[in-house]
């Protein structure tokens, strides 16, 4: 391991040669052996070193991301039968009844070595946005099934993410820096997007992934105009022509691919030919250990990636009869390419007939002057519902009236009558979820 | 502009964006005859509702959708007059 490498925040900095020479909870972690531990801490960072810390000597590590609701921790500790909390502020943590509170203090112990032999279960949350969340039950092996085996490259790469490394997205990063033995720069708490491009550009940073809204707004702030990566990865959700167009016109130099990933299915696939969707040659046979297929227009993976089961929840099936877990999104085979509609929960029915907001939303992207849009339902008292959309310009002089009836006249060239939205509102901005997706609430 | 205006050139803006043939609009034209089909009604509505801030079918549980074009525009000037 290179002593080269760290792991930094901007406030805390750590090697990880230093990390791997004594852990990073100290003393105290014997208390934490075969146990069941939620990892509640305040950082990212923190969280980085409990997982080193804690893989092969907690019988399970249970990753909470920094949204997820108080209320919810009840039935997270009781559906993962969670025994003991690694957290920044014990109080906050008394009254949920775990026997075991450990206040996470970063200082690495060379005295206390990491040895671990059991085979550690990786709990993490779904990021469903209605009812208690899911915990998808992974191990290592599984999670880092899709990354490349360890190469000594040079320069070797400097990753970062704009997922929280608590999200399977973020988690894959933060496994491919490790893996690699390369450098992570990670975000803090509540930190400005303008802050943390600048701590990216400083930090030479060459590999960064996040979702298709994260690097909208990249693309839409003043402070990327001195960041450029040469490695541009999308996932999370659909990647659309428009998006990744403009982040070629952005880092001309870079290498820009999408993955298709969930945090039940794992990590599916990768797409790196510059282009929405992928080739339907994907489902013909199983590619770098995964298989493809589309039962009714969904589609579905299997492959030694897959969670096992959903924590606590043996009602709940995460692997179908035929062994794939079905993704729930929705795809569209156009002259041998798959494209992804939407979600099949997420669709708008305008008078009996069926839209996916992201379908819409992909054609509208390819104008040059929207950065994004959000499509979405509107009560009409004759069908039902009809589709409107919410648009963000790239460039806030442009003729907003104009670039409308320009978008109407795309939205006629490509899409059904239905599908065009009735009305489109320009709006400076489109709320994001905690975990890097546009908002859809509608749903 | 009056609402019976803002009705005509809502109607024919709609029309021109779902490549509809408008029939010449008379108060005594049937609405299905008037080469609109549901959805074209749908947006039209809709569009109404934001230029005039309100919606005379969403508003009330018993009225009954109109037939001519005549009685689209009175439902929009009833409604206006409760509003």
């Amino acid at each position: 391991m290179p002593a080269s490498s760290v792991l930094s925040d901007g406030n805390l900095e750590i090697s990880l040669s230093e990390v791997y020479r004594g852990s990073p909870l100290g003393p105290g972690r014997r208390n934490l052996a075969g146990k069941s531990v939620l990892i509640a801490v305040f950082t990212q960072i923190e969280a980085a070193l409990c997982l080193i810390d804690l893989d092969g000597h907690a019988r399970r590590l249970v990753l909470v991301p920094p949204d997820v609701r108080t209320e919810a921790l009840s039935a997270i500790i009781r559906d993962a039968e969670v025994d003991a909390i690694v957290c920044t502020d014990p109080q906050s943590y008394q009254h949920l009844g775990v026997p075991s509170l450990f206040r996470c203090h970063v200082k690495c112990d060379p005295n206390v070595p990491l040895d671990g032999r059991c085979r550690t279960e990786w709990l993490m949350l779904t990021s469903g946005t209605t009812g208690d969340p899911k915990i998808a039950v992974h191990t290592l092996a599984g999670l880092s099934g899709a990354i490349p085996q360890y190469q000594h490259t040079t320069p070797r790469p400097v990753w970062a993410t704009f997922y929280d490394i608590r999200r399977y997205g973020g988690l894959q990063i933060f496994l491919r820096a490790m893996f690699g033995g390369a450098s992570l720069i990670l975000s803090r708490p509540g930190e400005a997007l303008a802050d943390h491009l600048a701590r990216l550009e400083a930090a030479k940073v060459t590999h960064v992934s996040g979702t298709p809204t994260h690097w909208r707004r990249t693309l839409m702030s003043a402070a990327s105009n001195h960041f450029h990566p040469s490695y541009v990865r999308l996932s999370g959700e659909i990647v659309d022509q428009g998006v990744l167009d403009a982040l070629r016109a952005a880092h001309p130099g870079a290498s820009i691919g999408h993955a298709y990933a969930s945090t039940e299915a794992g990590v599916g696939f990768d797409v790196d030919d510059g282009l929405e969707g992928f080739p339907a040659s994907y489902l013909d046979a199983p590619r770098n250990g995964v298989e493809i297929r589309l039962v009714d227009g969904a589609l579905r993976l299997r492959s030694g990636r897959m969670a096992s089961a959903y924590a606590g929840r043996p009602d709940l099936d995460l692997i179908g009869d035929d062994g794939f877990v079905d993704t729930g999104d929705m795809v569209e085979i156009r002259q041998g390419r798959c494209f992804f509609v939407g979600r099949r929960g997420g669709i708008i029915n305008v008078g009996g007939l069926k839209v996916h907001p992201e379908e819409i939303e992909s054609v509208i992207n390819r104008h040059d002057a929207v950065r994004q849009s959000r499509v979405k339902p509107r009560k009409s008292p004759i069908l039902g519902a009809i589709v409107v959309a919410d648009i963000v310009l790239s460039r806030s002089d442009d003729d907003a009236d104009a670039i409308k009836q320009d978008i109407l006249a795309l939205c006629r060239a490509y899409l059904p009558n239905h599908k065009i939205p009735a009305l489109l509102n320009v709006v400076t901005s489109i709320e994001m979820t905690a975990g890097g997706k546009v908002s859809r609430q509608h749903a | 502009m009056s609402a019976r205006l803002m009705i005509i050139s809502a109607i024919e803006q709609v029309a021109k964006e779902q490549n509809k043939v408008l029939r010449p609009l008379t108060d005594d034209m049937e609405l299905l005859d008037s080469g609109l089909d549901s959805l074209c009604f749908a947006i039209l509505v809709a569009r109404l509702e934001d230029k005039l801030g309100y919606d005379p079918f969403t508003a009330s549980d018993d009225i009954e959708f109109p037939v001519t074009l005549g009685e689209f525009f009175a439902v929009y000037e009833n409604a206006r007059r409760a509003a």
